[in-house]
């Protein structure tokens, strides 16, 4: 099972009571807000779930695995999500079986 | 930017909803993201990014403070990975 976009806005309209346009605009709002955030170089606390931060890497020496041949890795800004204590705790205890089940 | 500030930025977007429905809009759609990865399932939004869980296997770790050696059990990391979308804005607005 994956959670989707789909899944939260059926969420919305079952328990927060908005209408399923509503919910799917919230859905697509609470995203870009974010996003919009870490697009002007802001990052995101979302206390309980984890933090969104933006790092700035510098340009470094790369290789084509094809061919071998060296191309720099150009700088860049990326996104790196970090998450809170509590999100960390509640994955940390997940066991699966030899089939990549989840057994608890 | 927080999460009280998100819940701002969400209320103006939706003048016509009671502040209150984006505030419980923002703590329902985490805490649905959260459960999901304890329940070790994945997250996939479109032009936002994934979230997974990475394993990280037993190992013998060491107390930093005694030097003594101490078993770490098994477990599971959240990870994310950010999707095209975030990945070229952030990289474009640099």
């Amino acid at each position: 099972m994956t959670l989707t976009k789909a899944e939260l806005a059926d969420l919305l309209f079952e328990k927060v009571g908005l209408n399923k346009r509503e919910a799917k605009d919230m859905v697509e709002s609470f995203f870009e807000e974010i996003r919009g955030a870490l697009e002007n170089g802001d990052s995101v606390k979302l206390s309980s779930f984890g933090n969104f931060q933006l790092r700035d890497k510098p340009q470094r020496p790369g290789r084509n695995p094809k061919t071998g041949e060296e191309i720099p890795i150009t700088a860049r800004r990326v996104v790196t999500f970090h998450a809170s204590q509590k999100l960390k705790l509640a994955v940390e205890n997940i066991k699966r079986d030899s089939n990549g089940n989840i057994r608890q | 930017m927080t999460k009280s500030e998100l819940i701002d930025r969400l209320a103006a977007r939706f003048p016509q909803l009671v502040a209150k429905d984006a505030d419980f809009a923002v703590k329902m759609i985490l805490d649905a993201m959260a459960a999901a990865l304890a329940r070790g399932e994945r997250i996939e939004i479109r032009g936002f990014g994934s979230f997974a869980l990475n394993y990280r296997p037993p190992r013998v770790g060491r107390n930093p403070k005694s030097g003594e050696k101490v078993q770490v059990a098994e477990k599971y990391v959240p990870h994310f990975k950010a999707g095209k979308e975030l990945r070229e804005r952030v990289d474009l607005s640099h």
